[in-house]
């Protein structure tokens, strides 16, 4: 088994989805690249080379690169989906959305349900996420909060290579629509990949590290984050269990609920901006069946209800790091009635 | 005097083995101890096993607390006679630790040996070889395991012979084609492994199902068989505990996936996180699922086992013993029962279906016992 | 050519008076209030849903509007259970879940009408992508209003298209308003201008004539089959009925519809040239719109027998799995 990066996973399982199963295609803006142009094919590779390599082995017909055209493509995406492809579109970054939410939110998460059951719509939309990249506020919103709201979709956030893969390929083998959120600062890490194709279901917590005393709950780049927390904390005799839902559509409960059975403890950290994301709506779940098993107050490690801002110092102040987590876990491990 | 100083550490237990969580220690600092005395538990990423003194004398120094995670060959302890004096003792530690790091250093940058492939009558087989030396000695794992399976035995069996530990197919690394998934299909792939690899006469380890195989194969082929030795096999009854078969199989959710694992062992709490997590990956790549329901289909239909291979001991002309836990909750031990005079019976009282990670060192010496006859 | 096939002809005007029968009797219907939401009717458009399908088979796709009832019928849906979804009952066409915004079958090649108004090319462009890359020899046409013609996501469609050559007919069903705001007054340049523009042939067509529409659509729809890309009809009708029913169409003139009715029907136009030329006879045509009545009345008769849908359904139909 060798070391793979998490881009490296995902190339390899849409390459291997591809090899076994002709209706699926990639699409999005220069996803290959260089279409058209005068120099070399396969220039690209996607933005961020994800896609790198699968045009000279698939050819331009399941390898198309897009005019920048995200309300025409995403949507094409939905319709090949609905009528025998299954594709998977790039939207480069998920800020992009704010120009092509019809064809996600209204088209592709409402056909099964619209049509009584009389349709599937098998389509993947990759995206990318997150702040750390230097890229000011419509290239580093971490917005899976507001597809995990809309019925229909299915969102899926992995925190490392292995799962990136097993994850990708049950997206692609997955019926339902699926929103697969790739974080920009994540693609070079790496760790041992299977070179097979695998799958991880949807709606599995990871259980990552696991301890007694605090339940820690974080989601894509955050679960890092949060194993270093606990590895630390640890030391100090302070175990904690580092929850990674792998998925906030559906979302595994019963894995957190059972932990704060166990811990009485919760903090959950999400990148995402802190009104109606994830730690919210984690948060207020344990709260409503698990109150009586909670030991402190739960806490939130989240940024703050800004955009994202541009200046190196002002981005680092903004993404939680694994101090304000440290810390969060602190208050709640020591908390005394 | 330092010659009389011991070090104890890190084992490497398995090839991935990289460090391990010092859990437990059985002795008292100060206390005495003699060889063979349980001396801590380590956690590795496959299970907490015990770790028993090769030395004799006290106890001098425990370097390594309770809960710390060390790399492996770090110093964990020191036995030494009572009367040498703190100084000599503590001068090793800070010897032994200096040289260390720079042991360290230089075997990262090798980093484990990685399993080999070969294509064996169509399908992909991953194999680990380790030692030299004739006849060498294969191990073949059971239903739903891998070739790690036997981390502690393999590194101690090569310690003079050539081993050769396989995945069989649908398991591990290797291809997850089984075809019909019978007995006689596996042992015939077996055939084909050591004809690949030309190894003309073995010695054959089987465990559960694998046990089964090299029965089946030294049933066909005595010649090619040195000797026999099978760790809780199938096939020898009708009864399996058809809970575990089902729920390995159904399964894929940690918790269900540990209570499952539980069965394996005399004691549950030897199964690790990290082994959940290893059963868990395996049964996710493609091909896994449909491997063991075929395997299961032929082997253990409606809950019962389809092949009694008990009568054919009795005609085998090699060395062959049965080695049995007797703690064991998959296959029942009374199934070691009434073994004709030529295949003695083994029963280890502390160890479940697992004997050969569970009481490894008897185990070991059992096989190394049977290979010196 | 329509004129050619006695078949044909007898299947076109059936279709449109299905549809005809079908709308005038949505509209009595729902002012009665026994239809619940809002309808959009297609009343007078007849002859664009009618002209373009009779091209089309199941393995062709259709993306429809807010006003879609026609091109369902056109495209091969189930009336009677059109009409149950209409009414949102059990046996409608989607389970009483979808309504009259959002029927479809896509078995039938009907990929759905659409609540959002533009929401259908960029689909329209992804059916075509699957018969291209598939390579089933199918094409897709998209339905647009006027007022979907404005839409960013129609103009990515064009572009689209025609960058990947996809095989697929815009339709533009103009019928002069969108909601209340005239066409002539929302629409900047013209619309087989706009096509021609993004490189695809646009042609304007008569929409009361089902004869210029058949003729217009063969033409476009060979050229898709054989992979020269995409085309665009620009539809000129017009609706009898308002934007949605209880619209009481203020911003029309005074005699605008009664006139359209009088002397632009479809129906009209179509049984005056086939009866002149001797192609049907008027008895015939008479005896059709007697049976059409009749099945409409059934069906209304069994939407409103059938049962709601219950609390079950409610949580159905959401995921294939979750």
């Amino acid at each position: 088994m060798a070391k793979k990066s998490y881009r490296q996973a995902i190339n390899e399982a849409l390459a291997l989805e591809m090899r076994r199963d002709p209706t699926v295609i990639v699409m999005g803006e220069d996803n290959a690249g260089g279409m058209g142009a005068p120099g070399a094919d396969d220039a690209w590779g996607g933005v961020l080379g994800v896609t790198m390599g699968l045009m000279p082995e698939f050819g331009r017909e399941r390898v198309l690169d897009t005019p920048i055209s995200e309300s025409a493509f995403i949507g094409a995406a939905v319709g090949a989906a609905a009528t025998g492809l299954r594709p998977v579109a790039e939207l480069m970054f998920v800020d992009f959305m704010g120009v092509c939410f019809d064809q996600i939110f209204n088209q592709a998460a409402k056909f099964k349900y619209m049509f009584g059951g009389n349709a599937v719509t098998p389509v993947v939309i990759r995206t990318m996420y997150g702040a750390g990249f230097r890229a000011a506020s419509q290239h580093s919103q971490t917005l899976y909060p507001m597809f995990t709201h809309i019925p229909g979709l299915k969102v899926v956030v992995p925190s490392s290579p292995y799962d990136a893969k097993g994850l990708m390929i049950q997206a692609i083998r997955d019926d339902d629509p699926v929103i697969f959120f790739e974080h920009k600062v994540m693609y070079d890490i790496e760790e041992e990949v299977p070179d097979e194709a695998y799958t991880i279901p949807f709606g599995e917590a990871n259980l990552t590290r696991e301890g007694e005393d605090v339940t820690i709950v974080a989601i894509g780049r955050m679960v890092q984050f949060a194993n270093e927390v606990a590895d630390t904390l640890a030391k100090d005799g302070i175990n904690c269990s580092v929850i990674d839902p792998r998925t906030t559509s559906p979302l595994d409960m019963d894995t957190i609920l059972e932990s704060v059975e166990e811990t009485g403890r919760l903090v959950v950290v999400d990148e995402a901006s802190p009104r109606c994301n994830m730690a919210t709506d984690i948060s207020a779940a344990v709260a409503q069946h698990a109150f009586a098993a909670l030991k402190a107050p739960i806490r939130m490690v989240t940024p703050p209800h800004t955009p994202v801002p541009f200046a190196p110092q002002l981005e680092d102040l903004y993404v939680p790091n694994p101090a304000q987590i440290e810390t969060a876990v602190r208050a709640v491990a020591g908390y005394a009635r | 005097m330092s010659d009389a100083i011991k070090a104890v550490t890190m084992p490497k237990w398995g090839l991935a083995m990289e460090e391990g969580t010092l859990v437990a220690w059985h002795v008292p600092e100060g206390a005495p101890v003699r060889p063979g005395d349980d001396l801590v538990d380590i956690e590795t990423t496959k299970i907490t096993n015990v770790m028993e003194s090769t030395a004799g004398g006290n106890l001098r120094r425990r370097v390594v607390d309770e809960g710390a995670c060390v790399p492996v060959g770090a110093l964990l302890g020191v036995v030494a006679d009572a009367s040498l004096p703190d100084a000599e003792i503590d001068a090793f530690v800070v010897r032994f630790n200096a040289d260390f790091v720079v042991a360290a250093a230089a075997a990262a940058e090798t980093g484990p040996p990685e399993p080999e492939m070969m294509e064996v009558a169509g399908n992909r087989i991953s194999y680990q070889r380790m030692g030299e030396g004739s006849p060498p000695l294969v191990l073949v794992h059971g239903f739903g395991g891998d070739l790690n399976n036997w981390l502690f035995n393999q590194p101690v069996l090569a310690a003079s012979r050539a081993t050769y530990a396989l995945d069989l197919p649908g398991h591990g690394r290797s291809g997850k084609d089984v075809g019909s998934g019978e007995i006689t299909a596996f042992a015939r792939t077996l055939t084909a492994f050591l004809d690949a690899l030309r190894l003309e006469q073995v010695h054959l380890v089987g465990h559960s199902l694998g046990g089964a195989i090299v029965l089946d194969l030294a049933v066909r082929q005595p010649e090619r068989v040195a000797s026999l030795t099978l760790i809780a096999p199938a096939a020898l009854g009708g009864e399996i505990n058809a809970d575990y078969i089902e729920g390995f199989i159904a399964t894929g959710r940690r918790k269900e996936m540990r209570a499952v694992l539980g069965m394996l062992f005399a004691d549950p709490a030897l199964v690790s996180r990290d082994m959940v997590d290893e059963i868990l990956k395996y049964k996710r790549l493609d091909g896994v699922a449909a491997a063991l329901a075929a395997i299961a289909g032929d082997a253990f239909p409606d809950g019962r086992q389809s092949r009694d291979l008990k009568s054919c001991l009795g005609d085998l002309r090699m060395p062959a013993q049965v080695i049995w836990g007797r703690q064991d909750r998959i296959l029942p031990v009374a199934q070691g029962d009434g073994l004709p005079a030529n295949v003695p019976m083994h029963v280890l009282d502390d160890a479940g279906h697992m004997a050969h990670m569970e009481a490894a060192t008897q185990v070991n010496a059992l096989i190394e016992d049977l290979l010196g006859q | 050519m329509l004129q050619s096939n006695r078949q044909d002809l007898l299947k076109a005007y059936t279709q449109m008076r299905t549809i005809r029968e079908f709308e005038e009797r949505v509209h009595t219907e729902f002012a009665g209030g026994t239809i619940p939401g809002f309808v959009h009717l297609y009343a007078g458009e007849e002859a664009s849903a009618v002209g373009v399908c009779m091209h089309l088979g199941d393995k062709d796709h259709i993306g429809s509007t807010h006003r879609g009832h026609g091109h369902c019928i056109a495209k091969g849906c189930d009336v009677k259970a059109m009409m149950k979804e209409i009414y949102g009952r059990k046996g409608g066409l989607c389970g009483g879940k979808g309504g009259s915004m959002h029927i479809a079958d896509l078995s039938k090649g009907m990929m759905g009408a659409n609540g959002i108004v533009g929401g259908g090319p960029p689909l329209v462009c992804g059916a075509a992508l699957t018969a291209k890359t598939l390579k089933t020899g199918g094409v897709a046409v998209a339905f647009v209003g006027d007022g979907g013609s404005n839409q960013g996501t129609t103009l990515e469609s064009y572009n689209l298209a025609k960058v990947w050559n996809l095989p697929v007919i815009f339709v533009i069903e103009d019928n002069g308003y969108a909601e209340s705001t005239a066409s002539e007054w929302s629409v900047g340049g013209s619309q087989t201008k706009r096509a021609e523009a993004f490189g695809m042939p646009g042609t304007k067509v008569d929409g009361n004539d089902v004869f210029a529409i058949h003729e217009a659509a063969q033409e476009a729809i060979e050229r898709a089959r054989a992979g020269r890309g995409p085309s665009l009809l620009h539809v000129k009708l017009s609706r009898y009925f308002g934007h949605f029913e209880g619209d009481a169409m203020t911003y029309r003139a005074d005699g605008e519809v009664e006139a359209l009715r009088r002397d632009h029907d479809a129906l009209k136009i179509f049984r005056k040239r086939v009866t002149e030329a001797g192609l049907l006879e008027a008895g015939q045509l008479n005896e059709i719109d007697t049976d059409i009545a009749a099945f409409i009345d059934e069906a209304v008769a069994e939407a409103e027998a059938a049962p709601p849908p219950t609390g079950d359904d409610l949580l159905t139909d959401v995921y294939v799995s979750y």
